[in-house]
């Protein structure tokens, strides 16, 4: 059965096992009264009756898969640091702004000192000796919850010198941004808090857990994957693993959004839960909106290719959506319906990443600008068929090779498997173009009926390049 | 004249204890100023490179890069429509023009009682409430055309002046360390041992 709360708006709670939202049901969910009434501190104070690497050695035989956008597992990330290297700092990722991305407001909101319980975990296990807690700029209630929760828990000894008494000590440092998608980017992300601007590092050399703030080791983690680590102290790997699969335990959170009957936040069982049941379960979405049908949808944020209803019983798995030409990213859904107009569509994406980019690499800075604004003259009926060579042109400027795209059987497409190659630093500007080369992939004939069929001067008396730059400068 | 009042000095000396490297405390400190007068002058951008230890240019070259930073006074009030995909699908684009008639600007403008700012936003993290807005960083979701009336006639008559504070303010709750918990930032360079609990023993 589906049950939703007005004081967690999105959230649609069911018969699943319940991980990270176990507290979502009560109004005072976010309270430290509430939290040390349900098992609150608990998995804390189990962890540090034991010896820290038995704590990591947990964490990493439990795979806790990152659930920021990468996948990589958190015990593993921990063990990469240099040995002998102090200090080592841990950064929460609350940076949340991946478009279709709703999950880590909700639990900074709704269940803040589970986040906290899982920052003191994860820096007793890892030897980190301060932890700065990073949260969206844009996001007041979350500040506050967090501020509130933090207040409280060094108030009651939870945080700060000498833990429950113990030898174990450490601050949490709240820390907020002022408004750039890609701070997100861990590199970036570790800039913008030494005060800088939030521009992505080059890795190599500048790995986080080797070369991050301040030069020193650093690990930086999405506040999803910390926040499943009291359950797992109070739980044990065996019951954590029980849920999910082997490559995927757990659960995960997941927002589908866009055009379905019921749209909303869901923890779903990791590896499992196929994008099918999401859409159309009774217990999720419930269908297509006005019982229309599916176009598309992203599968995993606005920088995932599209998948259309062949790939609709994938499960939530990263090696099987990988393979299929896409990735699971941010836990991020959004789904198109049949009245969807695709180039639209994708332009809003196209938009949002050449809006974004931080303009530290040329192919990304520039082109994501020609991306959008030929996308731009296409959906307002500027556009000419060599528009559309064009925006694959560029594209292949900022991921030269073949893009990873979805199998269609109905256009006798195979996959190509995610990822992609690049020339730019980081995901940003692959990110302007994947919208784009999936709509134009799967729905060619849709930029064909919009665009007139181009009379201009031979290609051959001028190189590609210049016919970009003259295409933008008309734009 | 917008230098750090006395009060947010004491506020501001706090944060940047907390931080290994003065200029970590930064992006704090400028939300600090914007909150004092809504938004960041110049004198507040030499104040706070006095604080930290860096020019104002560098200051302003941080705070140039993030946009919810401002540097001439906005309205009391900021109005930002998302319009990423999630919620373009739902009827962003409806809701944008019906604010801009309402509101008689265009995206990007300030009414001219100085009362609102419109603004075209991107992805909230709301996106399964979409069509979405932020005023001052506060929710409304999935909100209509009547929704976006309703809004600007409660702001207008001061219904919500409780729940929306005016342009600048974030989180109404500072984060307080008490002095007797708190470890204390410690610049890196001055530890070279490993944390203490990291001796093979159980730390209870
Ligand atoms: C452009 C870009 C934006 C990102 N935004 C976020 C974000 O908002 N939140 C997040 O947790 N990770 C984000 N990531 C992923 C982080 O770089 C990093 O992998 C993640 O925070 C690591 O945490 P995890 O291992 O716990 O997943 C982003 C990555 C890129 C390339
Ligand atoms: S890809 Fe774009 S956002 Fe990322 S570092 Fe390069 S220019 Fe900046
Ligand atoms: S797209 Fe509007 S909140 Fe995410």
């Amino acid at each position: 059965m589906s049950t939703t709360f007005k004081h967690a708006p999105g959230f649609v709670s069911g018969d699943r096992p319940k991980i990270v939202t176990s507290r979502f049901e009560f109004a005072d969910s976010f309270t430290i009264e509430r939290y040390l009434a349900t098992d609150g501190y608990k998995g804390l104070r189990a962890a540090l009756t034991r010896p820290a690497s038995e704590i990591h050695d947990e964490v990493k035989s439990a795979t806790v898969l990152g659930r920021g956008g990468a996948g990589f597992p958190a015990g593993t990330k921990w063990g990469l640091t240099p040995q002998q290297v102090w200090p080592r700092y841990l950064v929460v990722n609350g940076d949340e702004s991946e478009p279709g991305t709703y999950k880590d407001r909700l639990l900074m909101e709704r269940d803040p000192h589970q986040l906290i319980e899982g920052c003191l975990i994860a820096c007793y296990a890892a030897g980190l000796s301060q932890c700065f807690l990073y949260i969206r700029g844009e996001m007041a209630l979350a500040q506050e919850r967090v501020a509130t929760a933090l207040n409280d828990a060094y108030a009651a000894g939870y945080v700060g010198k000498n833990i429950l008494g113990s030898k174990f000590s450490v601050d949490i440092v709240l820390h907020w941004g002022a408004g750039a998608y890609v701070v997100g980017e861990e590199t970036a992300l570790i800039e913008s808090l030494e005060g800088n601007r939030g521009m992505p590092r080059l890795k190599p050399p500048f790995f986080p857990a080797v070369n991050g703030l301040y030069g020193q080791p650093t690990i930086v983690n999405n506040v999803e994957t910390l926040a499943n680590l009291p359950w797992l102290l109070c739980n044990g790997v065996a019951a954590y693993t029980a849920i999910g699969t082997k490559t995927s335990p757990g659960t995960r959170m997941v927002a589908v959004s866009g055009h379905v009957k019921r749209p909303g936040v869901f923890e779903i069982i990791n590896g499992i839960t196929t994008f099918r049941d999401l859409i159309f379960g009774e217990e999720f979405c419930g269908g297509i909106k006005n019982d229309n049908k599916l176009k598309a949808f992203v599968p995993g944020g606005g920088s995932a290719p599209w998948f259309t209803a062949d790939q609709l019983d994938l499960p939530f798995e990263a090696s099987q959506v990988g393979p299929a030409g896409s990735m699971l990213g941010s836990g991020a859904v959004i789904v198109m319906d049949e009245t969807t107009d695709i180039p639209a569509a994708a332009l809003t994406l196209t938009h949002f990443y050449a809006h974004e980019s931080c303009g530290k690499c040329t192919p990304c800075r520039e082109g994501g600008t020609w991306l959008e604004r030929i996308m731009r003259r296409i959906v307002d009926g500027d556009g000419t068929d060599a528009d559309l060579q064009q925006l694959l042109e560029v594209g292949a400027m900022i991921c030269p090779g073949d893009f990873p795209h979805a199998a269609n059987e109905k256009l006798g497409l195979t996959a190509v498997p995610f990822p992609y190659k690049m020339t730019t630093i980081c995901f940003v500007g692959p990110s302007a173009f994947a919208p784009v080369h999936s709509a134009l992939t799967l729905f060619r004939s849709e930029f064909e009926s919009r665009v007139t069929k181009r009379v201009t001067i031979p290609v051959t008396s001028v190189s590609s390049v210049k016919t970009v730059a003259t295409a933008g400068v008309h734009s | 004249m917008s230098r750090l009042s006395e009060k947010n000095l004491v506020i501001a000396k706090e944060i940047i204890a907390r931080y290994p490297r003065q200029k970590s405390a930064l992006i704090p400190l400028l939300h600090l100023a914007q909150e004092q007068s809504g938004y960041i002058s110049k004198d507040a951008m030499v104040h706070l490179g006095e604080l930290v230890g860096v020019t104002s240019a560098e200051v302003y070259g941080t705070a140039s890069f993030y946009e919810m930073f401002r540097f001439e006074p906005i309205g009391k009030y900021l109005i930002n429509i998302c319009g990423t995909m999630s919620c373009a699908l739902m009827g962003a684009e409806e809701l944008m023009h019906h604010a801009e008639k309402r509101l008689g600007v265009k995206a990007g403008g300030t009414t001219q009682d100085g009362m609102f700012t419109l603004a075209h936003a991107e992805c909230q993290a709301a996106c399964t409430e979409a069509p979405c807005l932020q005023v001052n960083y506060r929710y409304r979701l999935r909100v209509t055309p009547a929704d976006i009336d309703n809004l600007i006639d409660d702001l207008q008559t001061g219904k919500l002046s409780d729940e929306i504070p005016a342009h600048g303010v974030l989180s109404k709750v500072r984060q307080v360390i008490p002095a007797d918990r708190a470890v204390g930032a410690i610049a890196p360079e001055l530890v070279t041992e490993s944390p203490v609990w990291l001796n093979g023993k159980a730390a209870l």
